[in-house]
């Protein structure tokens, strides 16, 4: 009886969402590759030769292309984007919250580091 | 006796009070997604440590590039990033091809989700075989859970040993998901050889373990970065 249950539920669902096609599955690879291989001639181009010095700003590129590799996962291999829009928030919410704690943890871990060995 | 139903016995059949998903979404892929959420945290967890701890012994962390300069088989030093690359590509293809699993299976084309599926399984197989051998790298160089290579010395050691502890217990804990991940998918691809799911009629199963396996992939994103690249 449950397991009846559960199939005809799993059947409502099923074919609602059928908008991620096989050529948008490839440019969404196309993208993550791009942007992996623009991190790639960063680190190997830029920053190896010596034409860059590593610091914050080149840590700050890193990071906007790991976020922006994370949102087309998301997004479009996971589907997110196309679900409803109280779903997007019910997950979108925690995660904005974790940028708070990463923020108040990095500045305590650097006062931290200062006070001790400077 | 009256014929007339109070409001209160009527069947409600909206959106938030029980008669249908308000997301429209099947119960089993909400709860893949939750658990998917806390195992965000998890991961932020360990990551977030090690950012603080990162940013607490700044100084004597030891250089990335000089740490991973090896491609196991035919290279020790001189090349940064490459051997990493390659997992990264191949994580990420592995997770394409899962995508296109999912398609197939929106279409209920058994054929095509077992071949996308087989190639998802050895997408997965071949990354861990890569950590294994990055793995064991670095064990012959001298790394391991708090031990250090000698070259590290006095102030110089704190960080490596810190660096060693957490490199080896965060992609550990990665490998650990995509070991999961790697099983869950043979099951699934056993029920689709199977019949299962050409029985029930949908593939959605197919869609609830793909959304662990990009998970995976994402999870991986972030170490690479972190771990590789900063």
């Amino acid at each position: 009886m449950n397991t009846d249950n559960n199939i005809s539920e799993a059947h409502r669902y099923a074919h609602a969402e059928a908008d991620m096609t096989k050529g948008k599955i490839w440019k969404v690879f196309f993208y993550l590759l791009g942007l992996t291989a623009l991190e790639f001639l960063i680190a190997l181009g830029f920053v190896e030769t010596g034409l860059i010095e590593k610091g914050t700003a080149v840590i700050v590129v890193y990071i906007i292309l790991t976020i922006l590799k994370a949102y087309y996962i998301v997004a479009y291999f996971m589907h997110l984007k196309f679900e409803k829009k109280g779903m997007i928030i019910m997950l979108g919410m925690p995660l904005a919250l974790l940028v708070y704690l990463i923020v108040l943890v990095f500045i305590e871990g650097q006062y931290l580091g200062q006070w001790l060995f400077k | 006796m009256s014929a007339t139903i109070s409001k209160l016995d009527e069947v409600k059949t909206g959106p938030w009070s029980g008669g249908t998903s308000p997301f429209k979404v099947e119960y089993g892929k909400i709860m893949m997604w939750l658990f998917l959420l806390s195992d965000v945290f998890t991961f932020t967890g360990f990551l977030v440590l090690y950012g603080a701890q990162r940013m607490f012994i700044q100084d004597t962390w030891p250089n990335p590039d000089v740490v991973f300069q090896s491609i196991p088989g035919i290279t020790d030093t001189g090349a940064p990033l490459v051997f990493v690359g390659i997992m990264t590509f191949i994580l990420i293809v592995s997770s394409v091809t899962m995508v296109l699993a999912v398609e197939a299976g929106h279409r209920n084309s058994k054929k095509e989700v077992v071949t996308w599926m087989i190639l998802t399984i050895l997408g997965g197989l071949t990354f861990l075989g890569c950590q294994a051998l990055e793995w064991s790298h670095l064990h012959h160089a001298g790394f391991w859970f708090g031990a250090i290579p000698d070259a590290y010395q006095g102030e110089q050691a704190m960080g490596a040993t810190q660096f060693s502890s957490y490199f080896f217990a965060i992609t550990g804990f990665h490998g650990f998901h995509v070991t999961v991940g790697i099983i869950l998918n043979i099951i699934i691809l056993l029920m689709t050889v199977n019949g299962v799911f050409e029985r029930r009629g949908t593939y959605l199963m197919i869609e609830k373990v793909g959304l662990y396996w990009h998970f995976v992939d994402l999870v991986w994103v972030f170490v690479f970065t972190f771990f590789y690249l900063v």
